[in-house]
């Protein structure tokens, strides 16, 4: 293979691409170098098995492929903006909108809530750590690489082209030959296996490691709504799996699952593909939930709303959301009695939704409001996304659903459920939980600005777009005709707002960091639940003394009795686990192997897959049962964290 | 785990190299023996049975639960199986219904045949 065959060539903006991420690269080379923060990074980041340490990872990934996958969209706006626009080509804006379909959902949303969910569950329900930390310094590792693995494509090899949701036999090796498509399938597998990983780390977390005396029904709503999601991904994420591996040995061995030749049944793979993807959208929509009822109980002041209502409509929507997958592709010619089976099950979804919303509306109704911007992200959720289920049940009727599929009113209906509910809400979370992680709040006026940019700048782009699809403008598409320009325009200069939006997000993490007061206590905003009854910073052993839990909202009722997690009577040395570079290490050779097999050499898949196998025979006889800290560490560090 | 003493894990190294070894027979009957194509999926269908007794006993614990004053996990089990029951059956459902189907062709009809034959079915 050539060099010019192995980098992409030809596209200006992508040498632009390349040459900011050589540069990029010297200069964190450069400043980790001359700071002599090599170390440093390795024994406090790389090798960590703290949840917090590898939450704040997570979060920081995703940012980075919020920012990714938000470039991408500003070019697809640039050049849907008027007719006749040559900023992308067909083939580059296949690539650009399949590149930030997949970026956004597998590398952006779902890190960005797993990284939420491992900073607050364990402090929210009592542990010191998750179930089991290894794995999860294993699960981010796979995530991270899977997700390099899947953004080096436009400069090594070529992007993917055939959307998010590649369907065969657009994405089969006879129409899609070279890398790209394989970067897709191994990128996402990488990936997935930490995705699963974390599932089954969570289940078990939530369901063995609550403090003394906290009941299920007594757990904080975040918590629930992490739990149903680890069984949504458990049961869901094997499907994903086994119709990957399909694809790959379709394309890289030549075997006919897919295929149009040889009785392969590229229709499969669509219902593979929903059968995941459907209980997928509600694994990034379910945590997003969980976050805006905490925030808007401890910001109404108020007991969340029926709780035990909040419960159950998870649970059934966990449940039904694996009995809908077809409502994806009515459109394929199953017929009119499957259609209506799946037409049914769709709109029933929307009920435990429904509940959800006046739950929401409830906790609100005689709270003593306080407008924060946390507050106010999950205030500007509630109508938005109301706006988006609406028209979810629009699209779930069958016979309609033959007008709106592909079209942009499709396009508006998931970005209304996914922005309005999960990026809101990781705005909205991060924000909350801020202090918690780092010490200090984000600016509350630099705050409400990017809020105000940010979501007026979603509403003008994306509600044009329910009338553009009316008008028949259909998704995927590289440029328009006239007719659809106003619309389209106004589209644009709403993304624009967005982007500011997001810009002074960040802006506000360098301006906190420099000017905001540090926070006093661990308790930043009264809040109810466990996680803030630990001191700012939080110890890496979370708790010197694990509460008895005796009802929901357990910290405000410890708050009453004048209790702490600091009780100086009852220490006991505390069991914790060793850092270990293996999950690291390991995941990197994983990646060389996936690398090898995107570009078809399998001597080096192999040679990677050995080593792999190697490092888990290491893991198997690795006896390291971690350490104990002492009693007089603990009084030592709990002292100076409360200032005692 | 309290109390391991760096004892070989001889019972896991026997799963694993049985669950290797179940694997490579299903790949060889289905690619490289002359069975029937019925024997085929019987003999898989078996091996997969065995497969997954392998897995719950030697690995999962199953056996080991009462005295270690646990439970056998029949909830998650009977979870399990009921999600592989919606995608065995729904998979059927949705793609051996209405006419994009093409499910009611003959088991190894080549593709050419089949659409000749689609070309002559116009109710089809
Ligand atoms: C009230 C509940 C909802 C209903 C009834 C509903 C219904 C639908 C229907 C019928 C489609 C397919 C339309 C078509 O292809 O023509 C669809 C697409 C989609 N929905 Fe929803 N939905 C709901 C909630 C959600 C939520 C909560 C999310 C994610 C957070 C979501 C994300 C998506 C995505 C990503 C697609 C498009 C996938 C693609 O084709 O690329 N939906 N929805
Ligand atoms: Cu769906």
């Amino acid at each position: 293979m050539q060099l010019d065959e192995f980098f992409v060539t030809g596209e200006p903006l992508i040498y632009g691409a390349m040459v900011s991420i050589a540069l990029v690269t010297a200069a964190i080379i450069f400043i980790l170098t001359y700071f002599k923060k090599w170390g440093w990074l390795w024994r406090e980041w790389l090798t960590t098995v703290d949840h917090k340490k590898i939450g704040i990872m997570y979060i920081i990934s995703a940012l980075a492929m919020l920012f990714r996958g938000g470039m991408d969209a500003l070019m697809m706006r640039i050049q849907l903006a008027f007719p006749g626009m040559n900023f992308l080509n067909a083939q580059h804006y296949d690539e650009v909108f399949t590149t930030h379909g997949t970026v956004m959902i597998i590398f952006m949303a779902m890190p960005f809530l797993i990284g939420l969910m491992n900073i607050v569950v364990p402090l929210q329900i009592g542990a010191r750590d998750v179930a089991f930390p290894y794995l999860n310094a294993v699960s981010f590792w796979s995530f991270f690489f899977g997700a390099m693995l899947f953004n080096i494509s436009f400069v090594i090899g070529g992007s993917p082209d055939a959307g998010w949701t590649s369907y065969t036999p657009l994405a089969g090796a006879a129409m899609s030959p070279g890398p790209g498509q394989n970067f897709y399938l191994l990128g996402l597998q990488l990936s997935g296996i930490g995705t699963l990983a974390t599932g089954i780390n969570f289940m078990v977390t939530i369901l063995k490691m609550r403090a003394p005396g906290m009941k299920m029904f007594q757990m904080p709503i975040f918590s629930w709504s992490t739990l149903v999601t680890s069984f949504i991904i458990v049961f869901a994420f094997p499907i994903l799996t086994v119709a990957l591996a399909l694809m790959t040995i379709d394309r890289i061995f030549g075997s006919q699952f897919f295929t149009l030749t040889g009785e392969g049944m590229p229709m499969m793979w669509t219902n593979l593909f929903w059968m995941w993807g459907h209980p997928e959208v509600y694994i990034v929509v379910l945590p997003a939930f969980g976050i805006f009822s905490e925030i808007i109980s401890t910001f109404a002041r108020k007991q969340l709303f029926g709780y035990k209502a909040m419960v159950w409509s998870m649970i059934v929507i966990a449940g039904l959301s694996f009995l809908v997958w077809v409502h994806h592709f009515f459109t394929m010619g199953m017929g009119a009695f499957v259609n209506s089976v799946f037409s049914i099950s769709t709109m029933l979804i929307a009920v435990p939704t429904g509940v959800k919303i006046f739950n929401w509306l409830g906790t609100l109704y005689k709270g003593r409001i306080q407008l924060t911007t946390p507050m106010l992200w999950s205030l500007a959720f509630i109508p938005s996304f109301v706006i988006g289920g609406v028209t979810g049940v629009m699209l779930g009727m069958a016979a309609t659903d033959y007008q709106y599929h592909n079209s942009y009113f499709l396009v508006a209906h998931f970005h209304y459920v996914l922005i309005a509910g999960t990026v809101f809400a990781c705005f909205a979370g991060l924000v909350y939980w801020y202090p918690k992680m780092f010490g200090h709040k984000l600016n509350e006026r630099i705050g409400k600005w990017s809020l105000w940019f940010f979501v007026i700048g979603f509403h003008v782009c994306f509600f044009p777009q329910y009338f553009v699809g009316l008008d028949g403008m259909p998704r995927r598409v590289f440029t328009i005709i006239p007719e659809w320009m106003p619309l389209n325009v106004i589209s644009t200069v709403g993304a624009f707002g967005m982007g500011m939006g997001f810009a002074i997000f960040v802006y506000n993490i360098y301006y906190s960091l420099r000017y905001n007061e540090r926070e006093k206590s661990g308790d930043s905003w009264d809040g109810r639940t466990l996680e803030w009854a630990t001191p700012t910073p939080v110890p890496f052993y979370n708790f010197a003394t694990v509460p008895h839990v005796e009802g929901l909202d357990a910290y405000l009722i410890m708050k009453e009795k004048g209790q702490t997690t600091f009780d100086e009577a009852n220490l006991k040395p505390i069991h914790m686990p060793s850092n270990t570079g293996q999950p690291f290490i390991m995941m990197s050779i994983m990646f060389v192997a996936s690398f090898g097999l995107v570009f078809e050499w399998l001597w080096m898949a192999i040679a990677g897959l050995i080593g792999v196998i190697v490092m888990m025979a290491f893991r198997s006889f690795d006896y390291n049962d971690g350490f104990y800290v002492k009693v007089d560490e603990i009084k030592r560090t709990e002292r100076s964290a409360r200032g005692l | 785990m309290a109390g391991h003493t760096g004892r070989f894990p001889v019972k896991h190294v026997i799963g694993f190299i049985l669950s290797i070894a179940l694997t490579l027979l299903a790949l060889w009957a289905a690619l490289g023996s002359d069975l029937p194509t019925v024997w085929i999926i019987v003999s898989i269908m078996a091996l997969a049975i065995i497969q997954a007794g392998i897995q719950l006993f030697m690995f999962m614990h199953m056996i080991e639960s009462e005295s270690h004053n646990g439970h056998v996990p029949w909830n998650m089990i009977f979870h399990g199986l009921v999600l592989a029951a919606i995608v065995v059956a729904g998979s059927l459902f949705t793609m051996y219904s209405g006419h994009g189907s093409g499910g009611d062709h003959d088991g190894d009809m080549k593709h050419e045949q089949q659409q000749e034959q689609h070309e002559g079915h116009t109710e089809h």
